[in-house]
């Protein structure tokens, strides 16, 4: 059972990880326009009228 | 080359193609329906082909295959006349030379308005950003060289149809509040704190069965006790605050009981992990903080989202002021900065900034936002004027009295803001409940400790330790989320149909209501004149008529254009402020307007009262054109609604007596009260309330604002003056008065629903409390009991989201 006295320090580690992950997008302002981002990505920016672009 | 020759294949076979032909009754650019004369046009005005022009000079015609139009916003169609507002006194320059604006858009109606908007203002010479925050509808421009520039490219953004407003980023709040984002963080930590210590938790409680030894328990204690501390200190934050925040005034609020519950437990299971004890309760503590905050984040961002919406802006004090010094020279200023005595120019079609007093000029203002009135009325030189209104038709020279916070506009703010004083000691029904609560609980706990240290005889730790538990087990869970969940899912739905619920406690206050009062103008009615059919008036004159009024930004002569859309107007047409149009021709002048400019004598009146233009030819009798403000379609069936299930329906109107009784009449109003001033409004509802009766009032003008406040709860159309939405606590969208409906229904099953959370949250404390009582509560039992008793809540919760309301 001396196993648990990496494996808990590392499954927190991982955990804090994630969680310092979440912290940086939020801050970062990922979660200010949720709506915006979700539907821009329909567009194309650089194609207008659909039209494939130049070789 | 190539994309160059799709492009204009595209655009050209645009009008044509398949898909047109089901469509080639609306106009191309903003969608309205057409009439005969303009489907060969396909443009339903002028300024609809100028702004489909614009999009297919731009190359982005797939904006109208991809756009999804929402009926219930107003469509992009440009504003015809003069939109020239200035904006530069709004233009921030960064340190390296380069300008921002930000901006507030208004008729967003999807992505691909935003995309329009974004990809016209980026093709512009050096514009170096313009992007659009979709959920708070506000626009980010910045762009290099002069300043000026502004309404170059703000008039670009206005002629495809959007209407946009530049505000003080300083002043707004941001779309996530720092509030929102405080809840968010606590609701992250606590819940990386909670997934992992129920991770240890369960092997504690496997290990209670498979013969774990307490040395490998107190090590996963020890680590429980490491993550679930730190984090109870962050998380438990929001609700430490608002708990101490509630004792230092003497009151008890739902987050004592929680804040003592978490510490309590938290505290406990730490000496039992030191005293090497059997139970420790760190996963109870942190899920319950967990639990809470998903709750707490849902309900204040349901909430924010709502404020962002109704709180559309400054619009009235934003239009800086032209200034006339005496050198003549003329220069913009901010309203803030403006004195009294200065000369100050309005143009026609501005916003006037400042109450003052008329040197110069003849024009018709638009009074509507302070006084509720619809039709403009006449000002001359001598004429007071104030800040807010519009000057519609001729040029002004206005002296100030007033600026900032001496206008009558600052003077209703306050007048507001004194009505919302009254109402700001409601108790929620919650705050109630913890009252009663927190010393009931709190005596339990103590007659525990009571009974088993004297009574039975037990060691005062283990009599502590059975206390304790009395306090983690009735931990307020579930009466916690009681309302929460029911505003969420409330809120949810009612912002599906367009209502939007700003005040956290208007749901409860409106399902007591038994009183609505209705502001008459823009409320009942929908607030833009209509023209009164007359088959008498020959086809021929009107159209004539209706040409002629296709000059004037006037609301009648707007009116009359309006019913006769296909009407040419005639290049030449001159108009004479405050007084009427002329059209000199061969035959002799054509007269449109006030019933002294057309030359008619005064004669007893035989037609009725009401707004009225005439009309004349040469050789031909003057006309008469009547018109009057159509109530909005459902409002009669509403008041009727609203009648039969016993509630008292009044209405309140700044208009002329005849006028308000004739549209009282109509939808079926029998108590109304006309000439009301807004001191005269407020009066009125508080004398509702202090005859016991509970009012919501429904009004949109300036005027009404202070009502609104005064009033037990409020609604407000979301074409309101920023202001009255700003005071109201619900705000609506849409053409239709039913909302009112459907609020008051949501409303009142939300309070059903609350009131049986809150039974079953006790039926859940009447098993649980005994048990704990008499010593057999363990952490299991405690988190299961926990839990399920929430989903119980939440769950009961979630019924309201489909139930259909029924309305009797």
């Amino acid at each position: 059972m001396d196993v648990i006295l990496y494996l808990i320090p590392a499954a927190l580690f991982l955990g804090l990880l994630g969680l310092a992950a979440f912290l940086w997008a939020l801050k970062s302002g990922q979660f200010e326009d949720l709506d915006g981002a979700a539907r821009r990505i329909l567009f194309d920016d650089d194609t207008p009228d659909g039209a494939p672009p130049e070789k | 080359m190539t994309a160059q020759v799709i492009k204009r294949q595209n655009a050209s076979s645009f009008p044509g193609d398949a898909a047109g032909a089901q469509v080639a009754a609306l106009c191309w650019h903003c969608g309205a329906l057409l009439d005969s004369k303009s489907t060969q046009t396909g443009f339903c005005c002028g300024g609809c082909e100028a702004a489909f022009g614009i999009v297919q000079k731009l190359g982005l015609t797939t904006y109208y295959r991809k756009r999804v139009l929402d009926p219930k916003l107003h469509p992009p169609k440009p504003e015809p006349g003069p939109g020239t507002e200035d904006f530069s006194a709004f233009v921030a320059t960064d340190p390296d030379g380069s300008h921002r604006i930000h901006l507030m858009v208004e008729g967003l109606h999807c992505a691909a308005c935003v995309w329009l908007i974004e990809t016209a203002l980026a093709q512009q010479p050096n514009v170096t950003a313009a992007r659009i925050n979709m959920t708070t509808r506000r626009l980010v421009l910045g762009w290099a060289g002069a300043p000026e520039r502004v309404n170059e490219l703000t008039g670009l953004v206005s002629s495809l149809g959007y209407r946009v407003v530049p505000y003080d980023p300083a002043q707004l709040s941001r779309a996530m509040s720092a509030r929102d984002r405080e809840l968010l963080l606590a609701m992250a930590v606590a819940g990386f704190a909670a997934g992992n210590v129920m991770l240890l938790s369960i092997s504690v409680w496997a290990g209670f069965g498979e013969g774990m030894g307490p040395v490998t328990r107190e090590l996963l204690y020890w680590f429980s006790a490491l993550i679930a501390l730190p984090a109870i200190a962050y998380a438990g934050w929001p609700f430490f605050r608002s708990a101490l925040g509630a004792l230092a005034h003497g009151r008890a609020n739902m987050d004592v009981p929680i804040s003592l519950a978490v510490i309590i437990a938290a505290g406990m299971s730490v000496y039992e992990t030191a005293t090497g004890g059997r139970y420790a309760y760190f996963d109870a503590a942190v899920t319950l903080l967990f639990f809470l905050l998903i709750g707490r984040y849902l309900d204040s961002r349901a909430r924010s989202l709502a404020r962002s919406a109704g709180e559309r802006l400054v619009a009235l004090t934003a239009t800086a002021a032209t200034v006339e010094e005496p050198s003549g020279a003329r220069r913009l200023l901010p309203p803030a900065s403006l004195k009294s005595g200065m000369i100050v120019i309005a143009a026609p079609g501005q916003r006037i900034a400042i109450d003052g007093r008329i040197r110069e000029g003849t024009s018709d203002v638009d009074t509507s936002l302070i006084t509720g009135e619809t039709i403009p009325a006449r000002v001359q030189p001598g004429s007071r004027v104030f800040a807010g209104t519009l000057n519609l038709t001729g040029m002004l020279r206005i002296e100030v009295s007033g600026a900032g916070e001496a206008t009558l506009l600052a003077e209703i703010v306050r007048l507001m803001e004194a009505a919302e004083q009254g109402r700001a000691h409601y108790v929620a029904l919650a705050d109630k409940v913890a009252r009663a609560y927190v010393p009931a609980v709190h005596g339990l706990a103590a007659a525990t400790f009571l009974v088993w240290f004297f009574a039975l005889g037990a060691p005062w730790q283990a009599s502590l330790l059975n206390a304790v538990a009395v306090l983690i087990v009735t931990c307020p869970c579930a009466l916690a989320l009681a309302v929460p969940v029911v505003q969420v899912v409330a809120s949810g739905r009612l912002l599906r149909r367009g209502i939007l619920l700003k005040s956290a406690t208007a749901l409860e206050r409106l399902s007591d209501i038994d009183t609505v009062v209705f502001d008459k103008t823009g409320t009942l009615t929908e607030g833009t004149p209509v023209l009164h059919p007359d088959p008498a008036i020959p086809r021929s004159a009107l159209m004539a008529a209706a040409g002629l009024a296709g000059a004037s930004a006037h609301p009648l002569a707007r009116a009359l254009h309006r019913a006769v859309p296909q009407a040419k107007t005639p290049a030449g047409v001159i108009e004479v402020p405050g007084f009427g149009l002329k059209l000199i021709t061969a035959r002799g002048d054509l007269r449109l307007g006030s019933r002294r400019w057309c030359g008619v004598a005064e004669v007893p009146d035989a037609g009725g009262e009401g707004p009225e233009l005439w009309f004349v030819e040469p050789g031909a009798p003057p006309i008469r054109f009547r018109f009057f403000d159509a109530p909005r379609s459902d409002a009669a069936e509403v008041v009727a609604a609203l009648m039969r299930s016993g509630i008292a329906v009044e209405m309140l109107s700044g208009d002329r007596r005849e006028t308000a009784g004739e549209v009282a009449r109509n939808v079926g109003i029998q108590r109304f009260a006309a000439e009301c001033a807004p001191a005269g409004k407020t009066a009125r509802l508080q004398a509702l309330a202090a005859s016991g009766r509970r009012a919501m009032m429904v009004g949109d003008g300036l005027n009404d604002a202070p009502a609104l406040a005064a009033a037990h709860v409020s609604m407000s159309p979301s074409a309101a003056a920023d202001i009255s939405r700003n005071a109201a606590d619900v705000v609506f969208q849409g053409a239709a008065l039913s909302p009112v409906l459907e609020t008051i229904g949501v409303a009142r099953g939300a309070q059903r629903l609350v009131k049986q959370n809150f039974a079953l949250a006790l039926l859940y404390n009447a098993v649980t409390v005994p048990l704990a009582m008499a010593g057999f509560m363990t952490p299991l039992v405690a988190a299961i009991a926990m839990s399920s008793s929430s989903l119980l809540v939440t769950g009961n919760a979630l019924r309201l989201a489909r139930r259909r309301i029924s309305w009797t």
